[in-house]
């Protein structure tokens, strides 16, 4: 088991034919991603990797029964693929590209409101279930199948946690990368409830940032709803205010959303919160013994 | 982006929003002009530089003579004005805005903005306006009123109506608060604003209307589109070496310490600067490079890093999953190459051909420190830069 995606998971590429996409999509089929197709609009027909490409999402959805996508759409056009995605009726949308204007993201979020549709990023490394399904930009081999969920709104810092979980011999039943923008897709709180519910995942990695109140929210659901132990790295104590540190949303505003605030809510509730990005893996494994 | 008042008050006046009269200068000279052609008894001068604050800094003056104008201008310009957001070295004054004076009755808040939590944009009010809107929001909450907009069917009459009816405004007031709104709203969607803040918005003597002071930033994911808007950037009032870096296609942002830090990824960028102070040293900026990190673009990373003559010591973290460690590690034996580097450096790569970057960093003849995890690359680089 897992959440979101798995082994007969069938996903398609959107923006097959770019740079990006094309060599991410590669990286995809290696690692035994049930990848079917691509879209590109205006080159439907062509192959690419085998995969037959398609001029538009429905199309790809009518012919391969696809379920999940992949977005590597440069940033102007990405909130148009993710709409499209979703009027296809794409359950899991994870969209990869960086840099999309905030108001094209306000209509893509007011549209997945009312959608069976998830969409995982922008500007996010992607979704994995290690051993089945790698849609995103993560290097597959530093992971390994197993127990712990990951939710990160950091690519690199993801890596860190997958990283220590398995050299702890603990592995991942699914790792999510929920992205660095102010407006974006599924958010803490989406991920950790569907982490709790999953018979697989023992315990759960969160990786914030400052910026935002999404871990604030999430503490609040944390003390009525989860019982798995949660280990939690918020990164940004040494970010001075008012600075966009690297991501959208990293981001000081007015006093709120910083680090030392988002660790006092965990930590009131039980979540425990290493100081070190490095402890990680050890905190989480002494949670589960 | 951040744009100066004089700028944010032109474009709030094209879409017809009340502002005061007044005119631009940069020498004394023009600034006496500027004042004779407004032809009034009084005006208040205000320092143009990307910071607010400016009031309690001596950064904005009320005169009522020519000579009063040329002795403020004289004061203002050509220097620095440090605020309480500007940091120590405060931001050039550059051109000072010359503006009638306004008899007011009150004083509004007025603003704008993308809120996270509702995902909408969001009209915040207040009738506590021309204070610290934060510190309003902090001591007396029940002041301050949100509209949410639903981005579907957009601003409606009716939220205009709720905004004016809570600042208790009258009769045309009312209309003129719904015009106010509508072209806030219009700049935001047309000009991809990210705030526009309004404050103070007075109510004057004579029951008007009129925007005392504004603030817009611009969503710097869509100014590509905006030419006319990136026309207006003052590179002037933003840090030279952040600049520079963003040109590389790199996140530098500088801070006060001596240890300098080039990481891979935002995240991983912050983790790294907070392990540097968890382990007793001062991260001297942060530094993303990038998900795309090119032999050339990791050697800009080095000299900018290099030009803070504060860095004693650099760290460099890396993860490699798109970006390859054995290309960062190509990149940072050229770069040390050509800033023919003297202070020490300790690498961690870790990843995608972790191996083979330690390989080429071990057979370069460079004096690099390869680190086996970060928590020894941290304590190495906090010991370097202490000179130990």
């Amino acid at each position: 088991m897992s959440i979101l995606i798995n082994q007969s998971t069938k996903v398609i590429c959107q923006g097959l034919t770019g740079k990006q996409g094309l060599f991410h999509s590669q990286q995809a089929l290696a690692y035994g991603t049930k990848l079917v197709a691509g879209v590109t609009p205006g080159r439907g027909g062509e192959q690419h990797l085998g995969l037959t490409v398609f001029d538009s999402v429905q199309e790809a959805v009518d012919l391969t029964a696809a379920d999940a996508t992949m977005i590597y759409v440069p940033a102007p056009f990405a909130a148009d693929a993710i709409l499209e995605a979703e009027e296809a009726g794409i359950k899991v949308i994870v969209c990869i590209t960086e840099g999309i204007p905030i108001l094209h993201m306000l209509k893509v979020k007011a549209v997945l409101e009312n959608s069976g549709s998830v969409l995982i990023g922008p500007n996010c490394p992607g979704i994995i279930t290690p051993g089945e399904c790698k849609i995103g930009i993560m290097s597959g081999d530093i992971h390994l199948p197993g127990k712990i969920g990951i939710v990160s709104r950091s690519g690199t810092l993801t890596y860190e946690a997958v990283k220590q979980t398995t050299q702890q011999g603990l592995g991942q039943s699914t790792c999510v990368g929920i992205g660095g923008d102010p407006i974006h897709g599924l958010r803490f709180i989406d991920v950790i409830k569907l982490f709790e519910e999953d018979p697989v995942t023992e315990g759960i990695v969160m990786v914030g940032e400052i910026g935002g109140s999404e871990e604030e929210e999430v503490a609040d659901y944390i003390a009525d709803h989860v019982s798995k132990p949660i280990v939690g790295y918020i990164a940004g104590i040494t970010a001075p205010p008012g600075k966009r540190m690297g991501h959208a949303g990293a981001i000081i505003t007015g006093g709120k959303g910083t680090a030392e605030g988002k660790i006092a809510a965990l930590s009131a509730v039980g979540v425990d919160v290493v100081r070190s990005p490095t402890e990680i893996g050890e905190r989480i494994k002494a949670r589960l013994s | 982006m951040n744009i100066h008042e004089y700028q944010a008050k032109q474009i709030l006046s094209d879409y017809g929003i009340p502002v005061p009269v007044g005119k631009l200068a940069s020498t004394v000279e023009e600034a006496k002009q500027c004042a004779q052609m407004l032809e009034r008894n009084a005006w208040v001068l205000k320092a143009q530089i990307h910071a607010g604050g400016r009031g309690q800094a001596g950064g904005v003056h009320v005169v009522d003579s020519f000579s009063k104008i040329a002795e403020v201008s004289h004061q203002l310009l050509g220097t620095r004005l440090v605020t309480k957001q500007t940091g120590d070295k405060g931001l050039p004054v550059n051109s000072v805005w010359i503006e009638e004076t306004v008899a007011l009755k009150r004083e509004f808040y007025l603003s704008v903005l993308v809120e996270r939590v509702s995902e909408k944009l969001v009209f915040i009010v207040s009738e506590a306006g021309g204070m610290d809107i934060e510190e309003v929001a902090l001591k007396t909450p029940e002041k301050i009123l949100s509209v949410e907009v639903n981005p579907i069917v957009g601003l409606q009459s009716y939220q205009c109506r709720r905004v004016a009816y809570a600042l208790s405004l009258k009769g045309e007031q009312i209309r003129i608060m719904e015009r106010i709104m509508r072209g806030m709203y219009q700049v935001f969607i047309e000009k991809d604003a990210s705030q526009i803040e309004i404050n103070p918005l007075v109510e004057t003597e004579s029951d008007n209307l009129l925007a005392l002071d504004a603030k817009i930033t611009f969503d710097d994911n869509a100014l590509s589109g905006h030419s006319d808007i990136l026309a207006l950037r003052d590179r002037e009032q933003e840090d030279i070496k952040e600049n520079k870096a963003q040109g590389f296609g790199l996140n530098y942002i500088t801070l006060s310490g001596n240890i300098g830090c080039m990481v891979n990824g935002a995240g991983l960028a912050m983790a790294t600067m907070d392990l540097v102070k968890l382990k007793g040293g001062e991260p001297a900026n942060f530094l993303d490079v990038g998900g795309e990190a090119t032999a050339a673009r990791v050697t800009e990373a080095f000299k900018i890093i290099l030009s803070d003559e504060q860095v004693k010591a650099i760290l460099v973290n890396i993860f490699g999953g798109i970006v390859q460690c054995d290309m960062i590690a190509e990149g940072l034996i050229i770069a040390i190459q050509e800033v023919k580097m003297t202070i020490p450096i300790v690498v961690r790569l870790e990843g995608t051909n972790a191996e083979l970057g330690r390989q080429l960093l071990n057979n370069s003849g460079l004096s690099v420190i390869a680190a086996e995890d970060l928590e020894t690359a941290a304590m190495k680089v906090v010991d370097y830069a202490e000179g130990i």
